[in-house]
């Protein structure tokens, strides 16, 4: 189950005509699909866009009473391919991708249905991973459209907005046959608001339908000579039937006068960061009456001409507001211009960042240029010469210090990799390469474990290079959701093809957990809809490897030491698979705390475990944190005047996992650490035992006492 | 504090945006930021206002910096265009859930004097690299307090973690209550608590850590900061009466050293003698005493301020006996089951994590037989394969307790050990050589004395502080002769206790070598 239940929002997916949708925009999207009289969704879960997936495995009853087909795909290329379904059939599928990292993943179907073209409406919803809080590489989906031919909406970012995107989507889609790319932006994906909601549509042919009455089209397949014929079809046919449609149905929008000397051209999702530029310069109002002319493009991708030409006619200069790189839509509109004979002076990546985010601040820059080069009249006297004194705050660049995401309060990957940064104490550095997931966040202080990360479930394809082995032996990360998106295929079977002497180290946490802990094939719950509890094991050694250790319990540190020391010292040359398993803490406590709570208050025995650190006995070296890096277990300062240093310290957001205490052990650190169980509810003999346990434990302290000289605590 | 920075203010007075409050929540991920949004934006719906909320959830928030973001204006002719971020220069409250992310909000320009009130708690979650550093790597919070009553038109600080636990709840509710208190919402208190109530889970603790917050922060009932460490220079005493007379007669002797010295001194004596007994307390003073008559006063006493903090720390080093003692003394239950906040109800099960070494055990043989064995690379590897493993000691159990009982027992035998005859010629040898230093120049034994908070923890840990100690200890001799030698020692050891291996120590010490 997803670390976050959609239980009331399935509701709002039951709203009918006239009623108010409050919420997330991811959630108005899934909603809008259901609209729109969607088949069939699907598609790999990430963030912004997991919470679409989530919300539709709880909502099943919902689907299937309208008779839709939910699919949880193994990676978004399946996602994709199941697209297919649209290509012969007039049935409306629509699939999700997490960002520009979806896209590359996907592009092998992506290309083919490009090529195939579709029938039935082919929605792709990509929540675009771009700028602050992304956790990917920076890049765009913008040129795999242009390179595939397929059409990309990017609608302003309000709820009423994307929900018309979709339906429009669907309908482009249908018009051109051709798939049609939604992107939303991360914070569009979580933006709160409202929207109209309309009744849910059944779709008019259900796949159920579909399945009794196969249909194919030999011109649809992907071979010479109609791939010759689909590429002719998309420019002579799909193409300017898209634009007709976009201009007839006017889906770029155009706010303000018609006149005046300037205009901006901007992406949809630049529309509220735009306006609020205008609105702190003064042009624009509170709900986006503005005095500069602005030429929305809810599609990015095609441009159609006649609207560009139609919006800058007349106009001195030009701004387009386009993010990231390269300028794609910039050069299109240049050429346009260049073409057409437009003198209009064309603005853009010069005034504004080619690289980054565009944050209020530098959307604020860029328009301020653009009116002080092509209309300074328009901007008020204080923004023309600005005579306020900046105000001097000190600078603490050097004073705050960085924090990035990491390992969460008791995560069982943390042991793992305080168990490789032991033995590679002992047996020197060797070469480890990443993969993607919660994993990943050891390449950060104090692990520094793992210098890349080359796709999702690439971790040991990535150290294929080293598979010959050598004086030391390579070793590559790689987690269960990454396994069972390529990981088997691509990097563990290839390890056994190419003979490999490296060691792979399969994290298996019973969730694709970095996504939001939903089940995957391994994971361990029982899931009404899914099969669970296929064994990675049983995966590994099926593909023919033999030299395979489990682990079931991470937090035994020796034993994770004790068998990475195997896999890279022992004589055996084949490919070794070290699989260690402990379900992830975050998702472990959702799901027991409250049950624990409810035995306490019950009255029923309950053990609750917690760990401590005697202050007196920790000399205050950190080295326990240098092995674990857990948030409970930060630093205290204590008010002894001999001392100058911070003493480790355990917080009471301490779950107990045993790390501290393991690798106290493993790494023969210090005696400062005990673990409290405390004991709640105990039974008579429980309590009779620990009595008589505490009053002589008590009688030889009193003892010591009378003997010696006893100082005051000065706490 | 270097080059401050500077923000251009927002250079419009308020352009079309009459009416649009901006607020934005600087969080580490997982401290329930996402409920705190959650009520508020509840808040301003049930107002009547427009409401806009923005966030940034998934991976990129675990237990990392993140930022919630909220617009709100009175509902009006149609839907307001809000922002989806917060801009530089542009927010009008800012509320900061660890002190921190309140500089980073101020770095990033957030927190600006012509408009935004800041509400930061004042706890700290410390950042890894904080954590991890040898020494001590905490960041300067007087810092972030001094930026932000310039940076903040308001500035509303106190703890607010704490306030969240001890009502038991978390620091969300806490902040909530600041916000009602600061009255930057045009809302009444009332419909704070009502949004809170509209929730489903931990209403009844939310609303006690919001009134606890609103208190605070409206009635001036702010926790005082925690202040200097006081410290008793005198501590109370009991025992059997002639310890305490000699005690006495000890401790009348500190009156000897320089007065701004003396309650250092008393801490350290005290610490010797509860390490052993009275007479390793005469040897403390003992050792003093030289530092204290070559100190010329130079920096209020430095030389022996620091003779008395470190020797008392060289005296009483870490080992078995003083471990088991630690364990098994009355105080510590009764401050485990309060730091565990157990009831008297609740059974306690102690276990300990112990890994004694062979090098610890032969440390506690009597000093001829331990120097024999260690010599023996056979000998010592087989006390290893025997004794040093890890062990998991339940010391509520009467057989664990009674074997560390024994061990903390054997504070008399100490002197006969291996250990303590190998410490004893280590802190003689040290404390030589900082007396020659001393006689020509009182800066550099100051340094060198203080180079003994290298030495700290136990196995790995210990024998690389030992390496950097012995490796700076012979650089001396190299800078002796410069007038600036203390402040190239100085820099040896703040290099060496910034991180675990020896990169900038190693930098130090080239710079040295090329002088």
């Amino acid at each position: 189950m997803a670390e976050r239940s959609f239980n009331t929002e399935v509701e709002d997916l039951r709203l009918g005509a006239g009623e108010t949708f409050t919420g997330e925009g991811i959630l108005a999207i899934t909603k809008a699909l259901l609209e729109s009289g969607v088949g069939y969704v699907g598609g790999y879960q990430g963030a912004p866009i997991s919470h679409l997936m989530d919300v539709l495995a709880d909502a099943q009853d919902v689907l299937d009473d309208l008779g839709v087909r939910f699919e949880a795909n193994a990676s978004e290329a399946a996602a994709t391919a199941m697209l297919a379904a649209s290509v012969h059939y007039p049935i409306r599928g629509a699939v999700t991708y997490k960002g520009a990292v979806g896209v590359n993943v996907a592009s092998d179907a992506l290309a083919n249905l490009s090529s195939s073209g579709v029938n039935g409406g082919a929605l792709i919803i990509v929540g675009e991973d771009y700028g602050e809080g992304s956790s990917i590489m920076q890049e765009r989906s913008h040129a795999f459209a242009m390179k595939s031919q397929f059409w990309l909406l990017d609608p302003r970012p309000n709820l009423p907005s994307i929900v018309q995107a979709v339906k429009q989507g669907f309908e482009l889609s249908e018009a051109s046959n051709t798939p049609v790319m939604l992107m939303v932006r991360i914070r569009c994906c979580h933006v709160t608001g409202q929207f109209e909601t309309a009744e849910n549509i059944p779709p008019p042919l259900t796949v159920r339908d579909a399945l009794a009455n196969p249909r194919k089209d030999f011109h649809r397949v992907v071979l010479p000579p109609m791939s010759y014929a689909h590429e002719k079809d998309k420019v002579e046919n799909r193409w300017p039937a898209a634009e007709s449609y976009i201009a007839e149905h006017k889906l770029n929008e155009r706010f303000g006068p018609d006149g005046g000397n300037v205009g901006i051209i901007l992406q949809g999702g630049m529309y509220n960061g735009v306006i609020r530029a205008l609105q702190r310069i003064g042009l624009a109002d509170l709900y986006g009456q503005t005095d500069v002319p602005l030429f929305v493009l809810n599609v990015t991708y095609p441009l159609v001409g006649t609207e560009v030409l139609e919006f800058v006619e007349g106009k001195k200069a030009l701004l387009v507001v386009e993010e990231g790189q390269p300028d794609f839509i910039e050069q299109t509109v240049g050429s346009m211009l260049f073409k057409a004979g437009v003198q209009t002076r064309l603005m853009g990546k010069d005034v504004l960042p080619m690289a980054g985010e565009y944050t209020g601040h530098v959307l604020l820059d860029g328009v301020t240029a653009l009116l002080k080069a092509a209309a300074p009249d328009m901007l008020p006297s204080r923004v023309r010469s600005p005579n306020q004194d900046a105000a001097e705050v000190p600078d603490l660049s050097k004073t705050v210090p960085t924090r990035p995401p990491g390992f969460c309060t008791g995560c069982p990957e943390r042991p793992i990799f305080a168990a490789l940064k032991i033995v590679q104490h002992e047996l020197g550095e060797h070469q480890i390469t990443g993969d993607i997931g919660c994993h990943l966040f050891a390449a950060l202080p104090p692990f520094e474990i793992g210098g890349s990360t080359m796709g999702y479930g690439l971790g040991p394809a990535s150290n294929a290079a080293f598979g010959a082995g050598g004086e030391k032996r390579a070793i590559s990360i790689l987690g269960d959701g990454g396994f069972w998106h390529n990981g088997l295929s691509s990097s563990i079977g290839n390890m056994v093809f190419n003979r490999s002497d490296s060691v792979a180290v399969i994290i298996d946490n019973y969730y694709s957990a970095a996504t939001g802990g939903q089940d995957v094939l391994s994971s361990r719950a029982s899931n009404p809809t899914k099969a669970t509890n296929n064994p990675i094991s049983a995966a590994v050694r099926g593909v023919g490897v033999t030299w395979v250790r489990e682990i079931d319990r991470t937090y035994d540190v020796p034993r994770m030491c004790d068998v990475f020391r195997e896999a890279l010292t022992t004589d055996y040359q084949g490919p070794k698979v070290i699989i260690a398993s402990s379900e992830c803490m975050l998702n472990r406590q959702r799901r027991e705390k409250p049950l624990r709570n409810e035995s306490i208050k019950a009255g029923r025995r309950v053990k609750v475990p917690r760990f401590g650190v005697d202050e007196d006995i920790c000399t205050g070296d950190h080295a326990c944190i240098r092995l674990s890096g857990c948030p409970s277990l930060t630093l205290k300062t204590v008010e002894d005047p001999l001392r100058d240093d911070p003493v480790a310290h355990v917080d009471q957001t301490c779950v107990g996992c045993g790390n501290c205490g393991e690798v106290a052990d493993a790494a023969a650190l210090c005696p400062s650490f005990y673990r409290a169980d405390i004991v709640y509810n105990p039974n008579k003999f429980e309590r009779w035992r620990a009595g008589l346990r505490a009053r002589t434990i008590r009688w030889l302290q009193r003892r010591r006492e009378q003997k010696v000289l006893i100082f005051e605590a000065t706490e | 504090m270097s080059s401050p920075q500077s923000f251009p203010l927002a250079h419009e007075d308020s352009g079309g945006l009459d009416g649009v409050i901006k607020l934005a929540i600087m969080a580490v991920g997982g401290q329930g930021g996402g409920v705190l949004t959650g009520w508020i934006e509840a808040l301003a719906r049930t107002r009547g206002y427009a409401c806009q909320a923005t966030s940034v959830a998934g991976v990129a928030q675990r237990t990392g910096a993140t930022i919630y973001y909220i617009e709100m204006a009175r509902t009006g002719p149609s839907q307001p265009v809000f922002a989806l971020a917060p801009a530089e220069g542009d927010v009008d409250i800012l509320i900061a859930a660890e002190l921190m992310e309140a500089g980073r909000a101020i770095m990033r320009g957030f927190v600006t004097p012509d408009r935004t009130t800041l509400i930061a708690s004042t706890h700290r979650a410390l950042a890894v690299s904080e954590k991890i550093a040898p020494g001590d790597g905490i960041a300067d919070a007087s810092e972030v307090h001094a930026a932000a009553e310039v940076a903040a038109s308001r500035f509303i600080s106190f703890d607010m973690e704490r306030l969240a636990t001890e009502n038991g709840s978390v620091i969300s509710a806490a902040l909530f209550g600041a916000l009602a208190a600061s009255e930057c919402l045009p809302f009444p208190r009332r419909s704070y608590e009502d949004a809170i109530r509209s929730g489903k889970t931990g209403v009844e603790a939310s609303l006690r850590a919001f009134n606890a917050g609103f208190a605070a922060c409206s009635f001036g009932n702010v926790p005082a900061p925690p202040g200097e460490a006081q410290f008793q220079s005198v501590p109370g005493i009991s025992g059997p009466k002639n310890l305490c007379e000699r005690w006495e007669n000890l401790a009348s002797k500190v009156d000897d050293l320089p007065e701004s010295a003396r309650p250092l001194a008393m801490a350290g004596l005290r610490k010797v003698v509860e390490f052993m007994d009275l007479d390793y307390g005469e040897d403390y003073l003992g050792r003093l005493a030289p530092f204290a008559s070559s100190d010329t006063g130079v920096d209020d006493h430095a030389l022996t301020k620091a003779a008395t903090k470190y020797i008392a720390n060289a005296m009483a080093y870490d080992d078995v006996i003083r471990t088991a003692d630690l364990k098994t003394r009355g105080s510590r239950a009764t401050r485990i089951a309060r730091e565990m906040d157990a009831s008297p109800d609740d059974v306690l099960l102690v276990t300990e994590f112990l890994h004694p070494r062979a090098e610890e055990i032969v440390g506690l043989l009597p000093d001829g037989l331990g120097r024999r064995i260690e010599r023996d690379a056979r000998k010592l590897a087989w006390i290893d394969r025997w004794f040093g493993k890890g062990r998991r000691l339940r010391s509520d159990r009467l057989g664990p307790f009674i074997l560390l009982y024994l061990l903390g027992g054997l504070k008399l035998y100490r002197r006969r050990t291996r250990r303590h005859a190998a410490e004893q010629l280590h802190i003689d040898r040290w404390l030589r050589r900082a007396l020659e230093v001393a006689a020509k120049n009182s800066a550099l034994a100051t340094e060198v004395l203080c180079c003994r908070r290298l030495i700290k923890g136990y196995s790995d840990t210990h024998a690389r502080g030992i390496s950097k100690f012995d490796k700076i200890l012979g650089l001396v001799e190299r800078v002796e002769s410069r007038p600036d030698a203390a402040d190239w020692v100085r820099r040896l050891r703040e290099a060496a206790l910034k991180e675990e291996g020896s990169e900038e120590l190693d930098q130090v010490t080239e710079a040295i070598e090329r002088l």
